[in-house]
């Protein structure tokens, strides 16, 4: 169960994948996403609801065709560039999006997780966004007659998020924002978690979450795996380094350059 | 206290912050507020800190009552879960508390806004036969705008962002008028305010289409119809905004300085 980060992508993910890495701000699992990178991933179909800088690095470097996201910025700083160079000039590639808003994408992500074809929401009636959007219809409800609207179920091949902690028989711990994690692990054919540390045993915290070994495919030990990203109790947001990251991939030679060095060579940031 | 007693001069302040100031008032009697990141999240900290000590700050991280003390970068700081009464999931924070009907106040802002308070945040045209620039897109801002009993919106202004016809319609206001609410199924009041560094639009409570209700300190009527995108009305009850006070400023600009020492302090 416990596996090293290298292994744990290599066994789980494959090129044409649907492949989800959760995480709202807090636990992003940039590691892992690193490492997809450096196993050189192709037409994969990344599903996150806020792709944030770890899918603008994924994007620039080629692994995805299609992004299935509700909020595609930098947080506090603006523009995702290397997303925003996919999407209206096709660099490195075509990039497909599949645009939703939060609610929708939670909506989507519970339905998945609950085995249901799709998920209603009072929502998106008024918007442009059904006139983009392919995945997002109007259905009656039988016993009101309200109109509402339906979302199909977001069901990743593999599913993979960063937590705080597992305990030697591979049951992980995470505590804090969790965003929409437990669903997008529920909804997953396959799941890898990157934590912290290890312990011995997974003393209560409050507000925490425990996902049982038997639901997942493997865990790696990455400390400092969600950088620049935080683990509450480990580490902060790095929110220099998401300033400066404005800086690093608005021109494609500055961004493959850092990659290189910092990704593709280097250690994992 | 009067307000004229402790009142300022325009040279005291910027246009961000009589804009940052004058949306905090405007959450004064407020109970809760869904906040949208940015803008949003700097007034609704200054109304926590001024006017409302116990307003609920809602993120849609999942953060509920939270009491930072510094302004956050993003919507999901530690900051924010640290000092919440409670910390919830995000289809929870989106389906019980948003969709459920339990916040007064949706706080957005906007990257271009018409007549009817609708708002852009997804693509806008570069022209035709150009690629469209990209934006973030949704967010939280279409159920927000739905599902919150009342919308403010704080944006600056300019005629680049007050079109006459936004590029997209990411997050519905009163649509084409005021029966459009009611037709797409919401039942809430919708955009109430809009706040900008040059002042204060509210919609007609017949037409619904934005009016000038307010102008800051040593602004023109003038100034904001020529940046304002279609011909802009000038309500009835139109006046001109108090001045900060010594207290709005000196805690905005406190919020300010221990937000840029946390944030330097990350490095």
């Amino acid at each position: 169960m416990i596996v090293t980060l290298e292994r744990a992508i290599a066994d789980n993910v494959h090129d044409g994948d649907i492949v989800a890495l959760e995480g709202f701000t807090h636990l992003i699992p940039f590691a892992a996403g690193h490492e997809i990178i450096r196993q050189k991933h192709r037409n994969l179909t990344l599903v996150r609801m806020t792709p944030d800088v770890i899918y603008d690095q994924m994007i620039g470097m080629g692994v995805a065709s299609k992004l299935v996201f509700s909020w595609g910025g930098n947080p506090g700083v603006g523009s995702l560039h290397r997303f925003r160079d996919a999407v209206e000039n096709n660099w490195p590639s075509v990039l497909d999006i599949d645009e939703h808003s939060h609610a929708g994408m939670a909506a989507r992500y519970t339905a998945g997780a609950s085995s249901l074809p799709f998920a209603i929401l009072r929502g998106y009636r008024g918007s442009d966004l059904p006139k983009r959007t392919e995945t997002i219809a109007e259905v009656e409800c039988p016993f009101t007659g309200e109109q509402l609207a339906a979302v199909p179920a977001i069901n990743p091949d593999v599913t993979i998020i960063h937590a705080q902690r597992a305990d030697r028989g591979g049951n992980v711990q995470m505590w804090g924002i969790l965003g929409v994690q437990k669903e997008a692990v529920m909804a997953a054919k396959r799941v890898i978690i990157t934590v912290e540390e290890v312990v011995d045993s997974l003393a209560p915290v409050a507000g925490a979450v425990v996902l049982p070994t038997w639901i997942l495919s493997a865990v790696a030990v990455v400390p400092g795996g969600a950088h620049p990203s935080y683990a509450s109790g480990y580490s902060s947001r790095d929110n220099a380094f998401y300033s400066a990251w404005d800086e690093i991939s608005r021109d494609r030679d500055t961004f493959q350059e850092w990659m290189k060095e910092n990704v593709l060579e280097g250690a994992t940031v | 206290m009067t307000a004229t007693e402790t009142a300022t001069d325009t040279a005291d302040w910027t246009s961000d912050e009589i804009m940052t100031v004058v949306a905090a008032r405007a959450l004064a009697g407020s109970a809760t507020c869904f906040v949208g990141i940015g803008l949003p999240s700097e007034a609704a900290n200054l109304a926590r800190a001024v006017h409302e000590p116990n307003l609920v700050l809602i993120y849609e991280s999942g953060t509920i009552g939270t009491k930072p003390s510094v302004l956050p970068l993003s919507i999901g700081d530690g900051e924010l879960a640290d000092t919440a009464d409670s910390v919830v999931s995000v289809p929870e924070i989106f389906a019980y508390w948003l969709q459920g009907g339990r916040c007064d106040v949706g706080f957005l802002s906007a990257a271009q806004v018409d007549r009817f308070a609708n708002i852009n945040t997804t693509v806008v045209s570069r022209g035709a036969g150009k690629p469209e620039i990209r934006l973030p897109g949704a967010g939280g801002a279409p159920e927000i705008a739905a599902h919150a009993n009342k919308t403010l919106i704080i944006v600056r202004h300019s005629k680049r962002v007050f079109v006459d016809k936004l590029d997209f319609v990411t997050t519905v206001g009163f649509g084409s008028g005021p029966d459009d609410r009611k037709k797409f199924g919401l039942h809430t009041g919708g955009p109430q305010k809009v706040i900008t560094d040059l002042g204060v639009l509210e919609p007609d409570p017949e037409t619904c289409e934005l009016t000038l209700v307010a102008v800051h300190p040593g602004i023109t009527v003038d100034q904001v119809l020529d940046a304002t995108g279609w011909p802009l009305k000038v309500g009835d009850k139109f006046q001109v905004t108090k001045p900060p006070t010594e207290e709005e400023l000196s805690s905005l600009r406190e919020l300010h300085a221990r937000t840029k020492k946390a944030h330097l302090g990350d490095t």
